[in-house]
């Protein structure tokens, strides 16, 4: 039984491990933040190489905790990109006076993310999202000298207090529906009644506000403009990516007999998603707000891909979220490098960034290539296979949108890399200065989206361990 | 011959591109890798001929077949056939005589280089593809080096030319990619594989949704009207070098993806929506010549005539037959060099006059023998001088498209050969202005062609001469595939 709890847990177990960690050397030692930070960046490396090994499946808590393989595989790529941001706002992380703060809030909610992906039960669920959230929003606020920043956490608070009340409200209703919360049985006892759809649909609402979903989406862009650089990334990325995975579990296993209504749904609000998060982006300046809205328009292709409900939209979800890690902070990465030494954040400021910042000028670009879709990066075969997914339910004019939502989306991405390759720019941004760690992480995310992509094996592997 | 030298060739040219330090450095790498990839085309062009006489009949040759995404039944399938290997010659041609021309690039030259071979990895990889997603794959490769050499290098209103190709030139590949999925779903088996598909009949109602995607998808690409509008833009705004690669390379992706995929994979429909291809090539052709006739500035000039071109080749993709599809092929490879050289001059022109207003010009055969002579050239070929490149194929052409019976054709046919003298309006006007007449005097000291300038057009004379006098070695290369198309046409 212990073994069984140790080796099941074991992510979990590993983060509270940091964490206590973390809360011992805030209560007993006088480390300096260079040398704190080090030793966090390296605990969270082997976090990220230990997720790879001694991965079990099976049930704890009478089914409220489950795991297997692809479970792990989803944490591991959260961790992946918990250890980036650790790397990339590594400038910003040591001149901060809360860097134990920071981590212990950041960790905290990766654990409820963890939780969150091997919840067997609406209770266990419902749990972990609130450990997920709340941390969140305490970082929203972590530049404590800036208005925007409080703002961005209260809203954040209020928006996510609202539609965790819904997600309560949807839970009650599909308890009293079919009595009871467990995953397992559920799907048994669904009939497409109009309670249970009127339950489905507050839990869908929930979520949809969690992925900043059209027409739920109005909290992101203040949130992703107030925040600092690496709390907006944890939001966009790491969050995003933990509430993608466990919707497409839900839709796939718990609600997979009632998939003729949320095939709709989804399709739906996959098309207003990905045109309005389009649109929007396409005007504006703030490079946070641009990719913020951006972000919205990506969830918009992860729908186009869950309404799939079939293996291949599974994998191709996973598959496309390991990409957008490291795409979205290749690229948030670049932002915060340069936020944080010059206080610019206009896409306008980044005219003539070629001439002073070469690498950081490739990585931006490389990254708002695989955003886009452009081969060879890996963002062309995210994309690709999200929408091979979703055409399979033969659905021309669906596909049509969403493909020519790649255009739109190539247009405003194009914005940035005009600004910074070809306008010119009488002041350009000097040459930032890179420490070691950065640099590194700029690159790791570089190779990753070359590599992810051209390796096909990854996509394979994860088409395994779905099945 | 192993095809994945084709593909890797050029990634080891960029990867010594990058890697090498001096503009100096870089040109030399930039140079060799180009003058490798002429040698490695022509050697391929020799070993095709070679297995032919030796009776091998197999469709492609060749071919090599990797499982690259087994989850979603991805292979990296490659072969060649006569009408890849002439695409492949007119791209090596191309690639040689564009780094050549390129050499006095300056800003960044390092980025310049990289992503010309950039391009020429795309083309390379698109026109051995024998699966539809690399196929897809290296179109879209192909696009985005497009932008930022018309964005960074281009002149003019570079920044609007840029976004209008990119963006148009990506609508076009959306709509591939979902007649793509289509086939991939609809057909059978879900396989993206070309030969496959194109061994089995696809039911209709998939035909007559998908030929409309890929026709249009791949002829954005190609200037199909109504969908030609980033050609001018594009090639009057693009460095010398980039409207080579654009016109040369670029639009010919899209002449054989509508032959290759949508017509021949989806016979039923291309025959079903052939009246429409004929209207709307036939209105690119009448137009695109008459708005050659209102242009002043030579690369303008040049960019819609290719529009008018360029509809020769949709023209004979219409028309079905044999002969004109044949004349289709051979009007991508004439137009290609032709069009290329064309570029080629008259950037030499402007880097010397520094303008490209005809009517600013006169008299550049006493100053500049060397490059006005070959405009000469290339105009007469333009305008389908017989001995010329230009004349085979649009004889070919019409030939071909003649063989229809039916009034609707022969109508197109004689309104399209009207065209014909539009263009020997506009092309000698142009030509005469700039190279007869009294000389401007700010223009007395200017120099001739130097030696990069010269080889780059020699090689590229060499093409529109080789097509012209001897068609017959390009003819029996391209007619075996082309039967294969029609055969599936006929229902054979």
């Amino acid at each position: 039984m212990l073994n069984d709890f140790l080796i099941l847990m074991k992510p979990e177990l590993l983060i509270t491990f940091i964490i206590f960690l973390l809360l011992f050397i805030k209560v007993g030692s006088s480390m300096k933040n260079e040398s704190l930070l080090l030793l966090i960046q390296l605990v969270l490396l082997l976090n990220v190489i230990a997720g790879f090994f001694l991965n079990e499946e099976g049930s704890l808590f009478g089914r409220l905790y489950r795991t297997n393989n692809f479970m792990s595989l989803q944490k591991s790529i959260l961790s992946i990109g918990v250890y980036l941001i650790s790397l990339l706002f590594s400038n910003w992380l040591k001149k901060s006076e809360h860097l134990l703060e920071f981590f212990i809030l950041l960790l905290s909610a990766l654990l409820g993310m963890f939780f969150l992906i091997s919840s067997g039960s609406f209770l266990m669920f419902f749990l972990s999202l609130e450990l997920a959230t709340i941390p969140i929003a305490a970082m929203a606020n972590f530049d404590l000298g800036k208005k925007v920043s409080s703002e961005a956490a209260m809203k954040m608070i209020l928006s996510s207090a609202f539609s965790s009340g819904i997600l309560l409200f949807g839970i009650s209703l599909i308890y009293g529906a079919t009595g009871t919360t467990s995953f397992s049985e559920m799907p048994a006892l669904l009939t497409g009644s109009p309670l249970q759809i009127l339950a489905f649909v507050f839990l869908f609402t929930a979520f949809a506000f969690k992925l900043s979903i059209v027409p739920f989406h109005l909290w992101t862009a203040d949130v992703y403009e107030g925040a600092p650089v690496a709390v907006t990334s944890f939001l966009s990325v790491i969050s995003k990516g933990a509430i993608a995975f466990i919707f497409t579990s839900t839709l796939y296993q718990v609600f997979q007999p009632m998939q003729a209504v949320w095939y709709n749904m989804v399709m739906i609000l996959a098309v207003a998603t990905m045109v309005i998060g389009n649109l929007f982006a396409l005007r504006q300046q703030n490079i946070k707000r641009f990719l913020a809205f951006s972000s919205i328009a990506q969830v918009g292709f992860i729908l186009v891909g869950m309404s799939s409900n079939s293996l291949p939209g599974t994998s191709a979800v996973a598959y496309f979220i390991l990409i957008y890690v490291f795409s979205n902070l290749a690229a948030f990465g670049v932002a915060g490098a340069i936020s944080q030494q010059t206080g610019k954040e206009n896409i306008d400021d980044y005219k003539g960034l070629y001439q002073t910042n070469p690498l950081l000028t490739w990585i931006m670009a490389l990254g708002l290539f695989s955003l886009a879709g452009i081969p060879p990066t890996a963002g062309f075969f995210g994309k690709l296979f999200l929408i091979t997914a979703g055409a399979s339910k033969g659905n021309y004019i669906f596909i049509t949108i969403a493909a020519l939502n790649l255009v739109i989306s190539l247009y405003y991405y194009l914005r940035v890399i005009r600004a910074m390759f070809m306008d010119k720019n009488e002041t350009p941004i000097p040459k930032i200065f890179l420490e070691a760690p950065v640099r590194f992480g700029l690159l790791l995310c570089g190779t990753g989206i070359v590599l992810i992509g051209l390796l096909s094996w990854i996509y394979d592997y994860i088409i395994t361990i779905a099945a | 011959m192993n095809l994945i030298y084709l593909i890797l060739l050029p990634i080891l040219t960029a990867a010594g591109i990058l890697l090498v330090q001096k503009p100096a450095q870089v040109k030399v790498v930039a140079l060799t890798g180009a003058a490798l990839q002429l040698l490695l085309a022509i050697l391929l062009l020799f070993a095709y001929r070679q297995e032919r006489a030796l009776g091998n009949l197999a469709q492609m040759l060749f071919e090599l077949e990797y499982e690259w995404v087994p989850g979603w039944n991805i292979n990296f399938h490659v072969g060649v056939d006569g009408i890849s290997i002439a695409m492949i010659l007119l791209t090596a041609f191309v690639v040689v005589a564009g780094v050549l021309v390129s050499w006095n690039v300056t800003k960044m030259t390092k980025e310049f280089y990289f992503l010309l071979i950039l391009l020429s990895l795309g083309a390379y990889g698109f026109f051995i593809s024998l699966d539809l997603f690399i196929l897809f794959f290296f179109l879209e490769i192909a696009v985005l080096p497009k932008y930022l050499l018309i964005g960074i290098w281009g002149s003019g209103k570079k920044e609007y030319a840029a976004n209008k190709l990119a963006v148009m030139l990506m609508g076009g590949s959306a709509l591939v990619l979902v007649g793509i999925l289509g086939l991939y779903f609809g057909g059978s088996g879900y396989t993206f594989d070309l030969l496959h598909l194109s061994s089995i009949s696809i039911p209709r109602e998939t035909q007559m949704i998908c030929f409309p995607l890929l026709f249009i998808g791949f002829g954005v690409f190609t200037a199909l009207f109504p969908f030609h509008t980033w050609v001018p833009d594009g090639h009057s705004a693009a460095p010398t070098a980039g409207s080579m690669f654009l016109a040369g390379i670029s639009m010919k992706l899209g002449g054989y993806g509508c032959l290759r995929v949508a017509t021949y994979v989806m016979p039923d429909a291309a025959k079903e929506y052939a009246p429409i291809v004929i209207l709307l090539a036939t209105i690119a052709i009448l137009y695109g010549a008459f708005a050659t006739m209102m242009q002043k500035d030579l690369k303008y000039i040049n960019a819609y005539s290719s529009v008018s071109h360029c509809g020769f080749v949709l023209l004979g993709i219409g028309m079905l037959t044999q002969t004109a599809v044949t004349g289709a092929v051979l009007q991508m490879v004439s137009h290609g060099v032709m069009t290329a050289l064309f570029f080629a001059v008259i950037g030499m022109i402007y880097e010397r006059t520094h303008t490209r207003q005809v009517n600013e010009m006169g008299g550049l055969l006493k100053v500049m023998p060397f490059i006005t002579t070959v405009l000469m050239i290339v105009g007469l070929c333009s305008l389908g001088l017989p001995g010329l490149s230009g004349f085979v194929a649009e004889m070919t052409v019409f030939v071909g498209s003649w063989q229809n019976p039916g009034t609707y054709h022969r109508v197109a046919t004689i309104a399209a050969c009207m065209s014909i003298v539009v263009t020997a309006v506009y092309i000698l006007r142009a030509v005469g202005k700039t190279s007869m007449g009294p000389l401007p005097a700010a223009f007395a000291n200017l120099t001739d062609a130097k030696w990069n300038e010269k080889a780059a057009a020699i090689i590229l004379l060499a093409g529109i001469f080789a097509v012209g006098l001897a068609p017959g070695w390009l003819v029996e290369l391209i007619r075996p595939a082309t039967e294969v198309i029609t055969d599936r046409l006929s229902g054979k």
